[in-house]
């Protein structure tokens, strides 16, 4: 984050607090309401599968890739799955072309972290020959705009995207991998539902804006799987949370996650 | 586990592995500190409050905070590439803000405060006991801090929550979560959650966490006190028995 003015931040930091103190938010949501959520799926044809997810202001897009590949040397009998993520210069005015820096980097990780350990997709099921040939499933998604909470959009895209793409069946012939020309849909199981919630001056916000995120303290992401149960978390930012509210936030994720896991389903028709 | 409920290394549920710190071990810094954690060799060091570079990133109000986790080619089985991997880079941002909230910044504006963490040979719970060594190290360079931040994972293996995950339960486990916190304010600073845990094993995880941090932060404290006030012994150790015989 370059630094902004100060006097823009704590002009904003005693607004959004004043606002926070008597539990409405500057642009009217409650605490722990979603912004607007749109999902729209197939958007890419030569992308195997495809998300642009909308939440406020905040656009990002998936695209899944899936090919063959090899295997990881120490899990042979597993296909790879990896998520990327890349902040495009043009989500905003302060950011600038360049390798991803620990911001973007923490947010691959982060959406990966909630895909792998919910055991979203079976990748032991994604084996053409043991130890030599796996199917890769690549999920990268760029950031078109930024207004704040990347971490859920990211998470929604790549979720929508997986779950409509199609891959192409290979079989071994010989010691050759031939496409048959068949499209199946991936091994899904889980829907992972990301929840991210922000510390502002001791107040929990879900869901933050950009401009919530300039003034907040701490933020903690929390992933829930289809069962209701955790899967997978983060907390963020140069800021302390308390044991209850960390709390809170998992209480939220569980409850909100129900209605977005929902929401997706939906759009995906899933 | 086995039957009776004991760990690959023969610890009960509850029990931490052995614990050993010592402050001030590298000269040249202005602060330092070892930690030795069942197979963890790690050392941290602090350098500043010094002059922040590049220039134009220095804040006017505050020190800058930087922080470098890396891992030697030795620390793990596999040599691993020395050149800094995405996991390094984000642990680095997690151990900085998890350390962030302890220190008074804005005492040293215009400055740079750099941490380095050096993994010299990596077990489970290498990023929670860089951050117990950090805080070691900022307190030991002088740094006006509120807290010490203490670092412990928990963890879920065979279905059960336990402390401190050792490197095999860390790879074969079914959960881990890497927590830190400052003891004295009871505030989080690092949470990191992977593999499935139910709202009550959550809540379970943290408390444990809480427990078993109380305890690191015991012998935190007395290496601390061992290098200012007991004329120069430089070294406390503790085993994680006589911990729990005092718990």
């Amino acid at each position: 984050m370059p630094q902004k003015s100060f006097v823009v931040e704590t002009i904003k930091r005693n607004q959004l607090v004043e606002a926070l103190s008597k539990g409405k938010r500057l642009d009217g949501r409650d605490l722990n309401e979603l912004r607007k959520l749109e999902i729209k799926t197939h958007v890419i044809e030569k992308a195997n599968g495809s998300a642009m997810v909308t939440l406020g202001n905040t656009q990002v897009l998936a695209g899944v890739k899936v090919d063959k590949g090899t295997p990881f040397p120490d899990t042979p009998d597993k296909g790879l799955l990896i998520v990327g993520a890349e902040v495009l210069p043009m989500a905003a005015a302060y950011l600038e072309a360049g390798p991803p820096d620990e911001s973007a980097i923490e947010l691959a990780r982060v959406v990966d972290r909630g895909v792998r350990e919910s055991e979203m997709i079976d990748v032991a099921s994604l084996v053409i020959k043991e130890g030599k040939w796996v199917y890769s499933v690549f999920v990268d998604v760029n950031i078109l705009n930024a207004d704040g909470n990347l971490f859920d959009a990211t998470s929604y895209a790549v979720v929508a995207a997986l779950l409509t793409a199609k891959m192409p069946r290979f079989v071994l012939e010989g010691d050759v991998v031939k496409d048959t020309g068949e499209r199946v849909p991936l091994p899904v199981s889980k829907i992972p539902i990301s929840v991210t919630v922000a510390s502002i001056n001791n107040t929990l916000v879900l869901d933050p804006t950009e401009e919530e995120e300039a003034v907040m303290d701490a933020r903690i992401t929390l992933d829930t799987e289809d069962g209701g149960n955790l899967c997978a978390g983060q907390k963020g930012e140069p800021g302390y949370l308390t044991p209850e509210q960390i709390l809170t936030a998992a209480e939220w994720s569980i409850s909100k996650g129900k209605e977005i896991r929902q929401r997706i389903k939906e759009a995906t028709g899933a | 586990m086995d039957e009776n409920g004991i760990r690959t290394d023969g610890r009960r549920w509850d029990e931490l592995r052995p614990l050993k710190i010592e402050v001030g071990v590298v000269k040249n810094a202005d602060g330092s500190a070892q930690i030795e954690w069942g197979k963890n060799k790690i050392i941290a060091a602090v350098y500043g409050p010094k002059e922040m570079h590049p220039k134009h990133l220095e804040l006017a109000d505050r020190a800058v905070l930087k922080c470098r986790y890396h891992m030697a080619p030795f620390s793990v089985d596999e040599r691993k590439n020395p050149a800094p991997s995405r996991r390094e880079i984000e642990i680095s941002k997690v151990i900085r803000e998890a350390l962030q909230p302890a220190l008074f910044l804005e005492d040293y504006p215009r400055t740079a405060i750099q941490v380095y963490v050096e993994i010299l040979q990596s077990d489970g719970g290498s990023r929670v006991a860089g951050i117990t060594a950090a805080s070691l190290a900022l307190a030991d360079a002088g740094i006006n801090m509120r807290d010490l931040v203490v670092g412990c994972a928990v963890g879920k293996v065979d279905g059960k929550i336990v402390l401190d995950l050792n490197d095999t339960e860390d790879k074969e486990g079914s959960g881990d979560m890497p927590y830190a916190f400052m003891p004295n304010l009871n505030q989080v600073t690092l949470l990191q959650m992977d593999g499935l845990f139910t709202h009550d094993e959550f809540k379970e995880a943290l408390e444990l966490a809480k427990v078993g941090g109380l305890k690191v932060y015991k012998v935190q404290r007395e290496a601390l006190l061992k290098k200012y006030f007991s004329g120069g012994g430089p070294e406390t150790s503790t085993t994680s028995a006589e911990l729990m015989e005092e718990a």
